[in-house]
């Protein structure tokens, strides 16, 4: 109790004194993770409402797939990133490990199969509602995945905010293709964890309410933004 | 636009699962007033709009416009199928679809609106409005590219005498300006009020045609009889 205590005392110490490692962590943090959730769903939400709408021979097989990554370990996908861009390896060239890039790529292949499937989820429902009508009047697949997305943008929005928390909240991979370098890499999570290692319990807690304030704060703000356009307007 | 039509249904049969939904039929429709697909339940009507709409399968047989590269047809279906966006939206989504120019939609969007007495929540969510109001809406998406035919399937079915009478006079205006209007119905008085021609369909067959007086005073077949007797349960 006390420990809670004495952490809620340091991160409220550490924002009142504008604390600057306290910024530039939890603003990479933020870089990192948004980047990673905006090319995640670039990929992810066309691709679940197009697997909702188009029927082909390995469909099936194919959301199997991406129900099956959802629960991949971010220690291998750190691993295997790790190895894919180390300096013998095939990517090495670009010279992105130990760079937030890394830390981006593994987020974005944790978050990916997680915004596909919930994505994929939601514009079931609404074709299975949309189907005859948008079929009667002749649209064109590409006018039916639009008419979806932007139809389902509430629900797709909750998609991206799961994989935003998922991406923001991890660690292992991170960890692992990051290297939780002082000025470089160091996000609040492997903060945490180097603070928790080093026996400093109240900055880690500390670290970890900021956390947890700052997945808050972004689940809010999108959902206020989403709410301001709630009425169509013509 | 009488170009259209004969409609030429020819040896046409429907089956799903093993079963005979609908057909063989054969059957020529021409140029004319308002149509009723009149028949018990589970008889084809729904079926028979859609193999005519070209939005069903057919198992066997051909069914042919004269003119189907020019096919202009709306569809109203049972349910209303009504999109996640504002009442005005909802109209001005089949016109979008084909790049009408903005000014002219916009032109388009408020004359339904207003016929269809919905101008005041014009902004407001369209997953709002009551069933009556709904099917109003469907039906004014449906007419607002002009069509040449207009298929109804029993739009009335869950509605109030109020809007059945306010839908019932918006489709004999639409006959009136010239849109063929072919309605599946099971309400024998609407049919009467509506019908300038009548298909009687049972068992996936048709068993009877003709004009309204003649199949309403003078039916041939025993089914017919039966039928308008109210022997057959619907
Ligand atoms: N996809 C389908 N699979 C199996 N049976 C079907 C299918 N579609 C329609 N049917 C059957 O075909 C018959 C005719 O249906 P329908 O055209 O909806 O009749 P109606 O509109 O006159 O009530 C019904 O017995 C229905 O159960
Ligand atoms: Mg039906």
């Amino acid at each position: 109790m006390n420990d809670i205590a004495q952490g809620l005392l340091a991160a409220l110490h550490l924002i009142v004194t504008f604390d600057q490692e306290l910024w530039e962590i939890s603003l990479r943090s933020l870089q990192v993770s948004l980047t990673a959730l905006i090319i995640a769903s670039a990929i992810a939400m066309p691709f679940g409402t197009f697997l909702a709408v188009q029927r082909f021979k390995y469909r099936r097989l194919v959301i199997s797939i991406i129900n099956a990554l959802m629960g991949l370990p971010p220690v291998v996908v750190g691993l295997i990133i790790y190895i894919l861009l180390s300096r013998s390896g095939p990517f090495g060239v670009f010279g992105l490990l130990f760079t937030p890039w890394a830390m981006i790529i593994a987020q974005v292949v944790i978050i990916t199969p997680i915004i596909a499937s919930i994505s994929h989820q939601a514009m079931r429902e609404l074709w299975a509602e949309y189907h005859d009508l948008l079929i009667s009047l002749n649209t064109s697949k590409w006018q039916r995945i639009k008419t979806l997305i932007w139809d389902g943008r509430r629900n797709l929005l909750t998609a991206g905010l799961a994989g935003f928390g998922r991406a923001i909240g991890e660690v292992g991979a991170i960890m692992i293709v990051g290297g939780n370098i002082d000025h470089a890499t160091r996000v609040l999570t492997t903060a945490i964890a180097l603070e928790t290692g080093k026996g400093d319990f109240a900055l880690a807690l500390g670290l970890g309410f900021v956390l947890i304030g700052l997945a808050l704060f972004v689940n809010m703000a999108i959902h206020w933004l989403s709410r301001t356009e709630r009425e169509g307007r013509w | 636009m009488s170009e259209m039509f004969p409609l030429t249904l020819s040896n046409l049969s429907v089956r799903r699962r093993g079963k005979t939904v609908l057909g063989p039929i054969d059957l020529v429709i021409d140029q004319g007033g308002p149509m009723m697909v009149i028949g018990p339940n589970g008889s084809g009507k729904t079926t028979l709009l859609r193999v005519m709409h070209g939005i069903e399968r057919i198992s066997e047989g051909t069914a042919t416009w004269a003119q189907s590269d020019q096919a202009n047809h709306g569809y109203v279906f049972q349910s209303p199928v009504v999109l996640r966006r504002s009442v005005a939206e909802n109209l001005s989504y089949p016109l979008q679809l084909i790049n009408t120019p903005k000014p002219q939609i916009k032109t388009a969007v408020d004359h339904w609106i207003d016929r269809i007495g919905l101008t005041k929540v014009k902004d407001g969510s369209a997953t709002r409005l009551s069933g009556g109001e709904r099917q109003k809406l469907a039906i004014a998406r449906a007419l607002i590219r002009d069509p040449d035919v207009l298929f109804l399937d029993e739009p009335c079915s869950n509605l109030d005498g109020q809007s059945t009478r306010e839908i019932e006079a918006l489709l004999l205006a639409t006959a009136a300006a010239g849109t063929r209007v072919i309605m599946a119905t099971h309400d024998m008085g609407q049919a009467r009020r509506l019908a300038s021609g009548v298909l009687f369909v049972m068992g996936g067959r048709i068993i009877e045609t003709g004009s309204a007086p003649d199949i309403f005073s003078a039916p041939k077949t025993a089914e017919l009889k039966a039928f308008l007797k109210g022997d057959i349960l619907i």
